[in-house]
């Protein structure tokens, strides 16, 4: 299967660890696989970067830890609990160490609650003494830089896009999680707005010892927060590894191709590389064998036939690739001698 | 480039009624844009780039109103009766908006709402409006384009519906396109494409367009001439070149260190712009930015900065303009190389 392939996951020290997971939707004309059969880990304290372009399943994965969404098959591994089989009971405890905070601020606020009502709704459900409640919410709002005095009293509506972010990452921390999965926090922002959000992250990160799962489109954004980066593409996973050796040295032809299409600050350039041809195809028929053949410059009648297994093309750096690119610093690990055989899985 | 601008904006104000005041969306701007032009307008959410465009089309909301004026090819736009800009509209100055599924009739063929324009405008023929139809869809990259007449915007994806779009304003081909915000519903390798078509239609046909976006990136390697607002005022304007290499006003200057790039340094902090825009029914009475500027001064808090020229082609609103060139000021800097 494309995409898939456990070879690039890094064992027990690993906080969550996610294999062959499987996430369908049913819909009227069939049944869509959002996420289809993908695995990868994060260590402690690690953040983790997923990008691809809509539909490629990324926020349906980091919907699918939490368990917001039926989970079809596969398991996932937090902690030492396994997230697919825990009951709802246990499940409602365990979202206490997984706090996620999403793209829209204002719409995932409670219109008609105040801010420092909002921000310890995790722990009023977990019935934590009034008295307490008080304290944290004073003490968390601050934390992310929008003092009590002020904003305690407010309503959503009265904040701007950057403040009601804040709020949604204070909720978060209120419970004080381990795993902080972060749905696009920054894209409904401003540039100006969305810096600040994004070193509020990092400091936070540091402070409260969080691992970070970080789902975005946007690569720039993603290079900047991550030590780890997983590009997606049609609910497969393509590359996997280093944020720094991935971008400066892509395997898969969808990571260049990705890289290529930023746009650059720079008035003669203006990308660093060809275009990609066409558009991303239904999810409901994916293309046979790699699901981005249909797209890939370099695609062969082999991509068709055969789904490419994840394998490590680099050290530290798996892609899922039949051809992968060349590397540039010849980091390039010989080629695994049965062709085809996926049997590194 | 020629020298006569095609379009000539002197003091344009728009001001919007709201329960909370007179929103200042637009506060005496000025500017040109050259026939064959690529002029990028490039400002945040609030900083009156789109009411901009909608003061020029006249396509402002009830409880608005406009002043000073806006000459195109020797006319006066703000002075045209409702029939006069119906005329021009579609015509002469064509526009795409950011949300390719809003824009669409969602009801109606794609062929009757490519045709509909060049019918009315140019009186074309129903054969001949279907021949230049697939035409235009085949320009601006549409695959299949016999079949995709016949669909409904639902049908399509969102990068085709703005290709539609993009055909839909080029119909009846306008001497200026404006663009507000063309690609940012869309994804990375779509927006590619779409800004790609933009920049070669506007130079095969030698139209002028005007690209207004939030992300500099965008703007810079699309457009001859960029000019940067900020709360409805005109920080910079200049060829494009030499705002990106050389960025003078201390907001395009915290704009770009702001932006994270693909080559910014892992987990380095992004240079960050303190605070929030101004409340744009009583904005400060100097310089706008100088409320969130680490370099103001007090002068910068009084005086409206005049627009003054720094370069050949390069004008500035700031009392402290940067000095020092971009590739010299800090890691984290993003550059874009």
């Amino acid at each position: 299967m494309a995409g898939s392939g456990a070879t690039h996951l890094r064992g027990d020290e690993a906080l969550l660890s996610v294999q062959d997971l499987v996430v369908e939707y049913p819909t009227d004309n069939g049944t869509v696989q959002a996420v289809s059969k993908i695995s990868f880990d994060i260590l402690p304290g690690e953040t983790l970067g997923i990008v691809g372009e809509s539909g490629c399943g990324k926020s349906t994965t980091g919907r699918a830890v939490l368990r917001l969404d039926r989970i079809t098959s596969g398991r996932i591994r937090f902690g030492d609990e396994w997230i697919e089989e825990a009951s709802e009971k246990r499940m409602r405890s365990l979202r206490r160490d997984m706090q996620m905070i999403f793209q829209d601020p204002v719409a995932s606020l409670n219109p008609r609650r105040s801010v420092a009502d909002i921000v310890v709704e995790g722990l009023t459900v977990a019935k934590t003494p009034a008295k307490e409640r008080a304290t944290t919410s004073v003490s968390v709002l601050e934390q992310v830089g929008l003092p009590g005095e002020r904003f305690a009293g407010m309503l959503p509506r009265q904040l701007s896009g950057g403040q009601a972010q804040r709020v949604a990452i204070a909720r978060a921390l209120a419970l004080n999680p381990r795993l902080l999965i972060c749905d696009e926090p920054v894209s409904a922002l401003d540039v100006s707005v969305q810096a600040q959000i994004l070193n509020l992250i990092e400091e936070l990160k540091a402070e409260f010892d969080l691992t970070v799962v970080f789902i975005a489109h946007d690569l720039g954004v993603v290079r900047t927060v991550s030590d780890k980066v997983m590009v997606m593409y049609l609910g497969k996973v393509c590359e996997f590894g280093d944020s720094i050796e991935m971008y400066d040295d892509p395997a898969h032809p969808y990571t260049r191709a990705l890289l290529d299409s930023v746009p650059l600050t720079d008035p003669e350039k203006g990308f660093a590389g060809p275009p990609l041809a066409g558009d991303v195809p239904s999810p409901l028929a994916p293309p046979t064998g790699c699901r981005f053949r249909t797209r890939c410059p370099m695609a062969q009648d082999r991509c068709a036939e055969e789904e490419p297994e994840m394998r490590e093309v680099r050290p530290g750096q798996y892609a899922a690739c039949h051809f992968p690119l060349p590397s540039v610093t010849g980091r390039d690990l010989p080629e695994p001698a049965a062709v085809g055989a996926g049997a590194d899985a | 480039m020629t020298t006569q601008p095609i379009l000539e904006v002197r003091n344009l104000r728009a001001y919007i009624g709201t329960p909370r005041g007179t929103v200042r969306a637009v506060d005496d701007v000025s500017l040109d844009l050259d026939s064959g032009q690529a002029l990028g307008i490039v400002g945040e959410s609030g900083s009156g780039k789109s009411v901009m465009a909608r003061a020029i089309m006249g396509l402002m909301p009830p409880r608005s109103g406009r002043s000073g004026s806006v000459t195109f090819q020797g006319r006066d736009l703000l002075a045209l009766t409702k029939k006069e800009k119906r005329e021009i509209w579609g015509k002469q100055i064509a526009m795409v908006f950011q949300d390719p599924g809003r824009s669409l009739n969602p009801v109606v063929r794609v062929e009757r709402q490519l045709t509909e324009g060049m019918r009315k405008h140019l009186g074309v023929s129903r054969s001949e409006a279907h021949t230049r139809a697939l035409k235009l869809l085949e320009e601006v990259g549409v695959p299949d384009p016999e079949r995709r007449l016949r669909n409904y915007p639902h049908e399509m994806s969102g990068g085709m519906r703005q290709r539609v779009m993009i055909a839909i304003a080029l119909a009846c081909e306008p001497d200026l396109l404006i663009a507000d915000e063309p690609t940012t519903a869309l994804d990375v390798t779509i927006q590619r494409q779409i800004l790609d078509l933009l920049r070669r239609v506007q130079r095969d046909r030698g139209m002028s367009m005007m690209l207004i976006s939030h992300d500099l990136a965008v703007v810079a390697g699309r457009t001859d001439r960029v000019s940067v607002m900020y709360a409805g005022r005109l920080a910079e304007v200049g060829s494009t070149r030499e705002v990106f290499e050389q960025p003078m006003h201390r907001y395009t200057h915290a704009l770009l260190g702001a932006t994270p790039t693909i080559d910014h340094v892992r987990h380095a902090p992004l240079r960050v712009i303190g605070g929030s825009l101004p409340d744009p029914t009583s904005p400060p009475e100097g310089c706008r930015f100088a409320p969130r500027c680490n370099h103001a001064s007090d002068q910068c808090h009084t005086t409206p900065p005049p627009l003054e020229s720094v370069g050949v082609d390069h004008h500035v609103a700031c009392l402290s303009p940067v000095t020092v060139p971009v590739g010299a000021v800090s890691g984290g800097e993003s550059h874009g190389r």
